[in-house]
Protein backbone atom coordinates (compact mmCIF):
# COMPACT_ATOMS: atom_id res chain seq x y z
CA UNK A 1 0.00 0.00 0.00
CA UNK A 2 0.99 3.20 -0.76
CA UNK A 3 1.16 5.69 1.43
CA UNK A 4 0.57 9.48 1.42
CA UNK A 5 4.53 10.12 2.58
CA UNK A 6 5.12 10.17 -1.08
CA UNK A 7 3.10 12.77 -1.78
CA UNK A 8 5.24 15.17 -3.86
CA UNK A 9 8.23 13.68 -4.62
CA UNK A 10 9.52 13.75 -7.65
CA UNK A 11 11.33 10.80 -10.05
CA UNK A 12 15.22 11.03 -11.72
CA UNK A 13 15.00 13.08 -15.24
CA UNK A 14 14.27 10.47 -18.15
CA UNK A 15 14.85 11.12 -21.88
CA UNK A 16 12.23 10.20 -24.53
CA UNK A 17 13.94 10.19 -28.16
CA UNK A 18 10.92 10.83 -30.63
CA UNK A 19 11.65 8.48 -33.41
CA UNK A 20 9.66 8.00 -36.72
CA UNK A 21 9.92 4.16 -36.29
CA UNK A 22 8.19 4.01 -33.21
CA UNK A 23 5.97 7.19 -34.26
CA UNK A 24 4.47 4.88 -37.45
CA UNK A 25 4.30 1.79 -35.43
CA UNK A 26 1.95 3.29 -32.68
CA UNK A 27 -0.07 4.94 -35.21
CA UNK A 28 -0.37 1.62 -37.02
CA UNK A 29 -1.24 0.06 -33.72
CA UNK A 30 -4.33 2.56 -33.24
CA UNK A 31 -5.31 2.11 -36.40
CA UNK A 32 -4.95 5.85 -37.67
CA UNK A 33 -3.86 5.38 -41.83
CA UNK A 34 -3.54 8.82 -41.28
CA UNK A 35 -0.49 10.17 -43.77
CA UNK A 36 1.06 12.52 -41.44
CA UNK A 37 2.60 9.79 -39.75
CA UNK A 38 3.80 8.14 -42.50
CA UNK A 39 4.66 10.15 -45.46
CA UNK A 40 7.81 13.12 -44.74
CA UNK A 41 6.59 15.17 -47.30
CA UNK A 42 3.01 15.30 -46.40
CA UNK A 43 4.23 15.88 -42.67
CA UNK A 44 6.65 18.72 -43.56
CA UNK A 45 4.22 20.61 -45.91
CA UNK A 46 0.84 20.17 -42.87
CA UNK A 47 3.03 20.20 -39.67
CA UNK A 48 6.50 21.17 -40.41
CA UNK A 49 7.69 17.46 -39.50
CA UNK A 50 5.85 14.41 -37.94
CA UNK A 51 4.33 14.86 -35.25
CA UNK A 52 3.02 12.37 -32.57
CA UNK A 53 -0.27 10.47 -32.01
CA UNK A 54 -2.07 12.15 -29.13
CA UNK A 55 -1.20 9.29 -26.62
CA UNK A 56 1.92 8.65 -27.99
CA UNK A 57 4.01 10.08 -24.38
CA UNK A 58 2.31 7.49 -22.67
CA UNK A 59 4.80 4.74 -24.68
CA UNK A 60 7.42 6.43 -22.04
CA UNK A 61 5.78 4.93 -19.27
CA UNK A 62 7.23 1.87 -19.70
CA UNK A 63 10.29 2.70 -20.48
CA UNK A 64 10.89 4.52 -17.06
CA UNK A 65 12.29 2.59 -13.99
CA UNK A 66 11.68 2.90 -10.49
CA UNK A 67 13.96 5.96 -9.80
CA UNK A 68 12.57 8.23 -12.59
CA UNK A 69 8.68 6.81 -11.37
CA UNK A 70 8.40 7.75 -7.94
CA UNK A 71 5.42 6.34 -6.10
CA UNK A 72 5.30 2.85 -7.22
CA UNK A 73 7.03 1.58 -4.77
CA UNK A 74 4.56 1.06 -2.50
CA UNK A 75 2.12 -0.42 -4.62
CA UNK A 76 0.70 -4.05 -5.53
CA UNK A 77 0.65 -4.09 -9.59
CA UNK A 78 -1.34 -6.96 -9.71
CA UNK A 79 -4.29 -5.02 -7.79
CA UNK A 80 -3.38 -2.08 -10.08
CA UNK A 81 -6.04 -0.64 -12.45
CA UNK A 82 -5.92 2.71 -14.92
CA UNK A 83 -8.59 4.79 -13.83
CA UNK A 84 -7.76 7.72 -15.73
CA UNK A 85 -5.43 9.36 -18.20
CA UNK A 86 -5.23 12.94 -19.38
CA UNK A 87 -2.49 14.71 -22.27
CA UNK A 88 -2.45 18.29 -22.02
CA UNK A 89 -0.46 19.23 -25.39
CA UNK A 90 1.03 22.41 -25.52
CA UNK A 91 3.93 22.99 -28.40
CA UNK A 92 4.51 20.59 -31.34
CA UNK A 93 5.95 17.68 -30.39
CA UNK A 94 7.66 16.69 -33.53
CA UNK A 95 10.23 13.50 -34.72
CA UNK A 96 13.63 14.58 -34.00
CA UNK A 97 13.20 15.60 -30.90
CA UNK A 98 14.58 15.10 -27.69
CA UNK A 99 12.04 14.88 -24.65
CA UNK A 100 12.96 14.71 -21.10
CA UNK A 101 10.15 13.88 -18.68
CA UNK A 102 10.47 14.34 -15.01
CA UNK A 103 6.99 12.71 -12.88
CA UNK A 104 6.08 13.52 -9.56
CA UNK A 105 3.51 12.23 -7.26
CA UNK A 106 0.51 14.77 -7.49
CA UNK A 107 -1.97 13.18 -4.83
CA UNK A 108 -2.40 10.12 -3.28
CA UNK A 109 -6.37 9.36 -2.06
CA UNK A 110 -7.87 6.49 0.30
CA UNK A 111 -11.48 5.91 -0.33
CA UNK A 112 -13.60 2.89 0.45
CA UNK A 113 -14.23 1.48 -2.62
CA UNK A 114 -17.13 -0.65 -4.37
CA UNK A 115 -16.45 -4.50 -5.40
CA UNK A 116 -12.61 -4.05 -4.67
CA UNK A 117 -12.99 -3.01 -0.91
CA UNK A 118 -10.74 -0.25 -0.14
CA UNK A 119 -8.79 1.74 -2.90
CA UNK A 120 -5.88 3.90 -3.22
CA UNK A 121 -5.65 6.57 -5.76
CA UNK A 122 -2.60 7.61 -6.71
CA UNK A 123 -2.45 10.64 -9.27
CA UNK A 124 1.04 10.96 -10.85
CA UNK A 125 2.08 13.87 -13.20
CA UNK A 126 4.42 14.19 -15.46
CA UNK A 127 6.50 17.27 -17.68
CA UNK A 128 8.20 16.98 -21.21
CA UNK A 129 10.53 19.27 -21.96
CA UNK A 130 12.11 19.71 -25.38
CA UNK A 131 15.53 19.88 -26.20
CA UNK A 132 15.41 23.54 -26.41
CA UNK A 133 13.76 23.87 -22.49
CA UNK A 134 10.45 24.30 -23.96
CA UNK A 135 7.43 22.82 -21.72
CA UNK A 136 5.81 20.61 -24.50
CA UNK A 137 3.32 18.29 -22.59
CA UNK A 138 2.38 17.52 -19.19
CA UNK A 139 0.63 13.79 -18.87
CA UNK A 140 -1.35 12.86 -15.94
CA UNK A 141 -2.78 9.41 -14.75
CA UNK A 142 -4.56 8.11 -11.90
CA UNK A 143 -3.80 4.19 -11.07
CA UNK A 144 -6.07 2.74 -8.68
CA UNK A 145 -5.19 0.02 -5.82
CA UNK A 146 -7.56 -1.78 -5.15
CA UNK A 147 -7.89 -3.87 -1.72
CA UNK A 148 -8.00 -7.60 -3.30
CA UNK A 149 -7.53 -8.13 -6.87
CA UNK A 150 -10.60 -7.29 -9.08
CA UNK A 151 -12.40 -10.22 -10.65
CA UNK A 152 -14.01 -9.71 -14.07
CA UNK B 1 0.04 24.20 -38.95
CA UNK B 2 -3.40 24.14 -41.03
CA UNK B 3 -5.73 23.54 -38.64
CA UNK B 4 -8.79 21.38 -39.96
CA UNK B 5 -11.72 22.76 -37.96
CA UNK B 6 -12.73 26.07 -38.53
CA UNK B 7 -14.07 28.10 -35.56
CA UNK B 8 -16.87 30.30 -37.10
CA UNK B 9 -18.31 27.11 -39.04
CA UNK B 10 -18.67 25.00 -35.85
CA UNK B 11 -21.52 24.99 -33.75
CA UNK B 12 -21.97 23.65 -30.05
CA UNK B 13 -23.97 20.25 -30.69
CA UNK B 14 -21.96 19.37 -33.75
CA UNK B 15 -21.31 15.52 -33.86
CA UNK B 16 -17.38 14.41 -34.40
CA UNK B 17 -18.06 11.64 -36.87
CA UNK B 18 -17.70 8.25 -35.39
CA UNK B 19 -14.91 5.28 -36.36
CA UNK B 20 -16.16 2.05 -35.78
CA UNK B 21 -13.82 -0.47 -35.36
CA UNK B 22 -15.85 -3.91 -36.10
CA UNK B 23 -14.71 -6.27 -33.48
CA UNK B 24 -11.04 -5.87 -32.04
CA UNK B 25 -9.30 -8.75 -31.92
CA UNK B 26 -6.33 -10.38 -30.12
CA UNK B 27 -3.92 -9.38 -32.46
CA UNK B 28 -4.83 -5.78 -32.48
CA UNK B 29 -3.96 -6.09 -28.55
CA UNK B 30 -0.65 -7.55 -29.64
CA UNK B 31 -0.12 -5.22 -32.06
CA UNK B 32 -0.05 -2.40 -29.48
CA UNK B 33 1.54 -4.33 -26.68
CA UNK B 34 4.59 -3.71 -29.10
CA UNK B 35 4.15 -0.23 -30.08
CA UNK B 36 3.92 1.39 -26.29
CA UNK B 37 5.77 -1.14 -24.83
CA UNK B 38 2.87 -2.05 -22.17
CA UNK B 39 3.22 -5.57 -21.72
CA UNK B 40 1.00 -6.88 -18.94
CA UNK B 41 0.36 -9.89 -19.36
CA UNK B 42 -3.89 -9.22 -19.15
CA UNK B 43 -3.76 -8.58 -22.28
CA UNK B 44 -2.47 -11.27 -24.49
CA UNK B 45 -1.35 -13.99 -21.77
CA UNK B 46 -4.59 -16.47 -21.88
CA UNK B 47 -2.61 -18.63 -19.00
CA UNK B 48 -1.93 -15.72 -17.14
CA UNK B 49 -5.84 -14.56 -17.13
CA UNK B 50 -7.53 -17.83 -16.39
CA UNK B 51 -5.14 -18.19 -13.62
CA UNK B 52 -6.46 -14.60 -12.43
CA UNK B 53 -9.72 -15.96 -12.40
CA UNK B 54 -10.68 -13.71 -15.96
CA UNK B 55 -12.54 -15.44 -18.87
CA UNK B 56 -9.97 -14.33 -21.39
CA UNK B 57 -7.89 -11.24 -22.53
CA UNK B 58 -8.88 -7.88 -22.69
CA UNK B 59 -7.92 -5.07 -24.43
CA UNK B 60 -5.21 -1.98 -22.77
CA UNK B 61 -7.56 1.13 -21.76
CA UNK B 62 -5.05 3.22 -24.24
CA UNK B 63 -5.83 1.20 -27.14
CA UNK B 64 -9.08 1.79 -26.74
CA UNK B 65 -7.98 5.98 -25.90
CA UNK B 66 -5.86 5.84 -28.74
CA UNK B 67 -8.90 4.63 -31.39
CA UNK B 68 -10.63 7.93 -29.84
CA UNK B 69 -7.83 9.85 -30.22
CA UNK B 70 -8.13 9.09 -34.01
CA UNK B 71 -11.43 9.53 -34.05
CA UNK B 72 -11.04 13.31 -32.77
CA UNK B 73 -7.75 13.88 -34.99
CA UNK B 74 -9.70 13.03 -37.95
CA UNK B 75 -12.34 15.87 -37.10
CA UNK B 76 -10.11 18.81 -35.94
CA UNK B 77 -6.69 17.94 -37.44
CA UNK B 78 -3.38 16.19 -35.95
CA UNK B 79 -1.37 18.96 -33.61
CA UNK B 80 -4.65 20.58 -32.99
CA UNK B 81 -5.45 18.88 -29.57
CA UNK B 82 -4.37 20.56 -26.53
CA UNK B 83 -6.12 18.63 -23.92
CA UNK B 84 -7.42 15.15 -24.14
CA UNK B 85 -8.65 13.04 -21.20
CA UNK B 86 -10.28 9.96 -20.59
CA UNK B 87 -11.92 8.06 -17.90
CA UNK B 88 -12.16 3.78 -18.37
CA UNK B 89 -15.22 2.89 -17.61
CA UNK B 90 -15.76 -1.03 -18.59
CA UNK B 91 -13.16 -3.31 -20.43
CA UNK B 92 -13.14 -3.74 -24.10
CA UNK B 93 -13.39 -7.60 -25.02
CA UNK B 94 -11.74 -9.76 -27.76
CA UNK B 95 -14.71 -9.50 -30.38
CA UNK B 96 -16.52 -5.93 -29.09
CA UNK B 97 -17.74 -3.76 -31.62
CA UNK B 98 -16.39 0.07 -30.42
CA UNK B 99 -18.05 3.36 -31.70
CA UNK B 100 -15.55 6.20 -30.62
CA UNK B 101 -17.46 9.75 -30.90
CA UNK B 102 -17.80 12.99 -29.56
CA UNK B 103 -19.72 15.91 -29.60
CA UNK B 104 -18.93 19.74 -29.36
CA UNK B 105 -20.15 21.34 -26.20
CA UNK B 106 -18.23 24.44 -25.86
CA UNK B 107 -16.50 27.53 -27.78
CA UNK B 108 -14.35 29.37 -26.09
CA UNK B 109 -10.72 31.70 -27.00
CA UNK B 110 -7.28 30.80 -24.30
CA UNK B 111 -4.29 32.11 -24.47
CA UNK B 112 -5.00 33.70 -27.74
CA UNK B 113 -6.41 30.37 -29.35
CA UNK B 114 -9.78 30.03 -30.75
CA UNK B 115 -10.62 26.96 -28.65
CA UNK B 116 -13.26 24.41 -28.94
CA UNK B 117 -14.51 21.76 -26.38
CA UNK B 118 -16.36 18.70 -25.90
CA UNK B 119 -17.21 15.65 -24.61
CA UNK B 120 -16.05 11.94 -25.93
CA UNK B 121 -16.96 8.69 -25.52
CA UNK B 122 -16.15 5.22 -26.55
CA UNK B 123 -19.00 2.70 -26.57
CA UNK B 124 -19.34 -1.05 -27.52
CA UNK B 125 -22.30 -3.23 -28.99
CA UNK B 126 -24.48 -3.19 -26.09
CA UNK B 127 -24.43 0.36 -25.82
CA UNK B 128 -21.68 0.63 -22.49
CA UNK B 129 -19.37 3.09 -22.02
CA UNK B 130 -15.53 1.75 -22.57
CA UNK B 131 -14.67 5.33 -22.13
CA UNK B 132 -15.73 8.86 -21.03
CA UNK B 133 -13.61 11.51 -21.94
CA UNK B 134 -13.16 15.64 -22.82
CA UNK B 135 -10.94 17.35 -25.04
CA UNK B 136 -9.51 21.04 -26.05
CA UNK B 137 -8.90 21.17 -29.64
CA UNK B 138 -7.15 24.95 -31.18
CA UNK B 139 -8.76 26.12 -34.46
CA UNK B 140 -8.24 28.28 -37.15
Amino acid sequence: MADRSSIGKTGKPFTMPIEWSKVREFARAIKDPNPIYFDPEVAKKEAGGIPVPVTFLQTSAFWQDGDSSPGMGGFDIRRILHGEQEFELLKPILVGDTLTGVSKVADIIEKEGGRGGKMTMLLMETEYTNQKGEKVAIARSTLIETGQAVKA
Amino acid sequence: MPAKLKYDSVKVGDAIPAFVVEGVTRPDFVRYAGASGDFVPLHYDQTFVEAAGIPTVFAQGMFTAGLLSKALTDFVGVGQVRRFKVRFATRVWPGDVVSCRGKVTNKTEKNGEKIVEGDLEVVNQKGEAAIKGSFAAACN
